[in-house]
């Protein structure tokens, strides 16, 4: 029998030991390609907390997991897998190219940069609600035509950028620099040299406004009815497929923020791939985080510091094979995420049942 | 595959539990209970709702394990870890809501878990012989390759039961098994059912029915609170003793209502056709008016339209054609939303599907429908957790919700009161009109009483309440006027008061 866990064990115990339970199995990972897994569980917390430009950096990647989490969640309050994020991401950082490339040389970087991040959300958020609008109005599958979404996106960006938004003269499939002012603008005095920007801030903000929307409004009440039981929104009163295609739309445009960090924020330009996967790491961050706000900033903090911890591991022991760190990350969303409920089982035994 | 019959000592009963105790966290569901069957009888176990039937007879067939005490099959101990060894011993169980693979044949469906080898043919063959010799031998007619989902509830049933004896039942129990029947199919199962047990076989009967207990068991055994209160021989007793011993106190007369004053007319329907989410027409032209002041009963079997009538008029479901006035104005389609402000509430007929969230909160709960109302949104328009937490104990404490805990998950309330919670929700309003249906299913007698009273004072302070239910008792016992559905269509309107002979006929269609 399935009892509930007590809520801390939940929400605390149970992801904390999953954790360790990811870390105890990559140790054994790096012991077996003949390293110390001691030196390399150092060199994983000091190349992400170290110093101020490690910090930045696992912050920086933060951000993406954070807006990736997010969009992933807020979808999944309404029982919708939205495997779509890395697309409507790379969507949404056409819509900020395009709007500083049309208007960085006419208007003030105060006013373009809210544009830009406006015109990225409202991609992000074009691109997620056509799979929604699909699912209201036609039936089809989210999780079909959000992966689907994605190469379209992929393929759509791949002809843009070598064939109309390719800086003329140049063989690298890059829009060229959007004209300056931005930089100065997205930078907000983190000690340091490291690409965190403002998208950092604005994560957080994102964060609170998905927990007021979704926990703190009629709207967001309705949604999670439709996420936890759809006849009940019917008899309610609640408009599913209007839900469904917002939310769709909501979560496209937080997608979009992954954009505004890695485009607007740092890149300041629009380069292929600029995703990286954080649409999908987002999925695992979303579960970890229990698909709640607060949840999923600390997940995305774990896999930021992951991300960073990671390549500076690879730096810092070049025996060990590049894969291992991969696999190491993929340990712990696999822990974390896809196998989250393991221990739930072993760990419900050992509380006693609650009248 | 034909039952072999089993060596029973002579005079040793076919099942017998010892001092059978479970208990689930703090709760003890069995606490010493006894209980003992005899071949070629019909034993009847009743008890209200939590009383342990349920938990006695899932230990029976193997579901739970029990804690302590003995079952002993035919006089040798047994032990029933699983349902395979349940089903080993011959002890079957015909449940509440069928456990039929709905696009496979009445042939597929008998053999599951006896298709016999590799290939098919050889099972197919057995299950066929022993269809055909099932059916002589207890009347148990049915038409092998029809399909489940072409058949009416009654004929599933039987096909249940005749799993049951083709994989060699000897033990045959069955839970709540006619409340899904008219009172005619109910009759064609006890005609089964005496026919099993001049066979030798053993039946225990699951009900809450006193009446039908009267009519077909042999012994019956009384649950209350996890225990055995009483042994009895059926000829020996009354139905009035059994109730009495059922809940513990001899329960009120059952008050007739008092003649009902209607006044204007609040809700009045004309050629209302439904179709269900399958595109099939489900209500076929009904037309009726309900006044302020009356509770208006519509009787019928299970599916004849019903639910389809009832997501209509609340506004979960778009009717095909015909006309709804509300207090005399014709009403263009809306949403349920709509139907709630304009003071058309309701009472759903399956409340885990559609009246509450069991996930939420019992506060989150007591807002679905009214999610939007300023009352719980005070700072910029956005939900207060402290306000939603004071109106739903105000609403607990109004309709005696226990226990009385608005964090609570909506899960975790028995049927009784996640049913006065959503009551107390759908009344609070003060609405006009008042659909509800099934309002007492899986609800303990006590818990009827409540919200039997609740509707009947509902009627008396000028409101209108339009009663769908599947129980003849209950609209019997509240309605003023009473509609007979069958097939989509009114096929009766009678006076309160109806013969029940009566209304059983017309909700067999024998009209």
């Amino acid at each position: 029998m399935n009892r509930p866990l007590p809520r801390w064990a939940e929400l605390v115990l149970l992801p904390v030991l999953n954790l360790v339970l990811a870390l105890a199995v990559s140790a054994l990972v790096v012991l077996a390609a003949g390293q110390s897994p001691r030196a390399a569980f150092d060199a994983l917390v000091i190349g992400s907390f170290g110093s101020w430009d490690s910090i930045g950096y696992t912050l920086f990647y933060t951000t993406n997991m954070a807006f990736a989490g997010l969009a992933v969640a807020i979808a999944f309050k309404a029982g919708l897998f939205n495997i779509g994020v890395e697309g409507q991401a790379a969507i949404g950082g056409l819509g900020v190219a395009l709007v500083c490339l049309g208007l960085d040389a006419t208007l003030p970087a105060l006013i373009l940069l809210p544009l830009a991040i406006l015109g990225g959300a409202a991609f992000g958020a074009a691109w997620g609600a056509v799979p929604g609008w699909l699912q209201a109005r036609r039936g089809s599958h989210i999780v079909i035509t959000t992966i689907m979404f994605n190469f379209i996106a992929a393929a759509l960006m791949v002809y843009l950028l070598v064939n109309v938004l390719i800086e003329p003269g140049q063989m690298a499939p890059e829009t060229r620099r959007f004209a300056t002012g931005l930089a100065k603008l997205s930078a907000f005095g983190f000690p340091g040299r490291s690409p965190v920007n403002l998208a950092l801030p604005l994560a957080l903000a994102a964060a609170l406004a998905v927990w007021v929307l979704v926990w703190r409004t009629p709207w967001g009440y309705g949604l999670r009815v439709v996420g936890a039981n759809p006849d009940a929104a019917n008899y309610a009163g609640i408009d599913q497929a209007k839900r469904i295609i917002v939310v769709m739309a909501i979560s496209g445009a937080l997608a979009a923020g992954i954009a505004v960090n890695e485009v607007l924020g740092t890149h300041q330009k629009l380069i292929l791939n600029f995703t990286g996967g954080a649409g999908f790491t987002g999925i695992a961050v979303a579960l970890m985080g229990r698909n709640h706000p607060l949840g999923v900033l600390l997940a995305a903090l774990l896999f930021g510091a992951l991300a960073q911890g990671g390549s500076e591991l690879a730096f810092e022991m070049p025996e060990l094979p590049r894969d291992t760190v991969v696999v190491v990350q993929g340990l712990v969303i696999l822990f974390t995420g896809a196998l989250g409920g393991l221990l739930r089982a072993p760990l419900s035994r050992l509380f006693p049942a609650r009248a | 595959m034909i039952a072999k019959p089993r060596g029973s000592q002579s005079g040793a009963p076919a099942i017998e539990c010892r001092a059978i105790t479970k208990r689930f966290g703090h709760v003890l569901a069995n606490d010493a209970v006894d209980l003992s069957v005899q071949r070629g009888s019909i034993h009847g176990v009743i008890g209200e709702n939590g009383a342990g039937k349920s938990t006695l007879m899932a230990i029976l067939h193997g579901f739970y394990p029990m804690d302590s005490g003995e079952i002993r099959v035919d006089g040798r101990p047994a032990a029933i870890r699983s349902s395979a060894d349940a089903i080993a011993l011959g002890i079957e169980m015909v449940h509440q809501h069928f456990m039929l693979v709905e696009p496979f044949t009445v042939l597929e469906n008998i053999m599951l878990g006896a298709e016999g080898g590799a290939l098919l043919a050889k099972g197919q063959a057995a299950a066929r012989q022993s269809l055909a010799r099932l059916a002589q031998d207890y009347g148990l007619v049915v038409d092998p390759d029809a399909r489940i989902e072409d058949l009416p509830v009654g004929t599933r049933q039987r096909v249940e039961i005749l799993k049951a004896l083709h994989r060699g039942a000897e033990i045959l129990i069955l839970d709540e098994p006619t409340g899904v029947l008219t009172p005619q199919e109910a009759d064609d199962l006890f005609r089964v059912l005496r026919a099993l047990r001049d066979e030798g076989k053993a039946v225990i009967l699951i009900t809450h029915k006193l009446r039908e207990v009267m009519a077909v068991t042999d012994h019956v055994s009384v649950m209350r609170g996890g225990r055995m209160v009483a042994h009895l021989a059926t000829a020996e007793t009354s139905a009035a003793e059994l109730g009495e011993l059922m809940i513990g106190r001899r329960p009120g007369a059952a008050t007739r209502p008092t003649p009902a004053t209607p006044g204007v007319e609040l809700l009045g329907v004309a050629d209302l056709r439904v179709r269900d989410g399958a595109g099939v027409a489900r209500v076929r032209g009904v037309s009726f008016t309900l006044h302020a002041g009356e509770i208006l009963g519509i009787a019928g079997v299970a599916g004849n339209g019903q639910t389809e009538l009832l997501e209509a008029l609340s506004g979960m479901r778009a009717p095909d054609s015909g006309t709804v006035r509300l207090r005399g104005v014709p009403l263009a389609p809306c949403d349920a939303g709509e139907m709630r402000r304009l003071g058309v509430a309701h009472v759903p007929e399956d409340r885990l599907r559609h009246g509450l969230i069991a996930d939420f909160a019992a506060q989150e709960t007591a807002i679905l429908g009214y999610q939007g109302d300023p009352m719980w949104r005070q700072v910029l328009g956005l939900l207060s957790g402290r306000a939603m937490e004071r109106h739903t104990k105000a609403l607990m404490a109004a309709h005696d919700v226990r226990p009385g805990v608005p964090g609570l998950r909506s899960a975790l309330f028995s049927g009784g009161n996640q049913q006065r919670l959503i009551m107390g929700r759908e009344l609070d309003r003060a609405p006009d009109v008042l659909l509800v249906g099934q309002p007492t299913r899986g609800v303990d007698i006590g818990g009827i009483e409540a919200i039997h009273q609740r509707l009947r004072a509902w009627r008396d302070a000028g409101k209108a309440v339009l009663l769908v239910s599947v129980e003849l008792d209950e609209i019997l016992a509240l309605s003023d006027r009473i509609l007979v559905m069958f097939d989509g269509r009114i096929v009766g309107d009678l006076a309160a008061g109806a013969g029940e002979r009566e209304l059983g006929l017309l909700m067999a269609g024998a009209h």
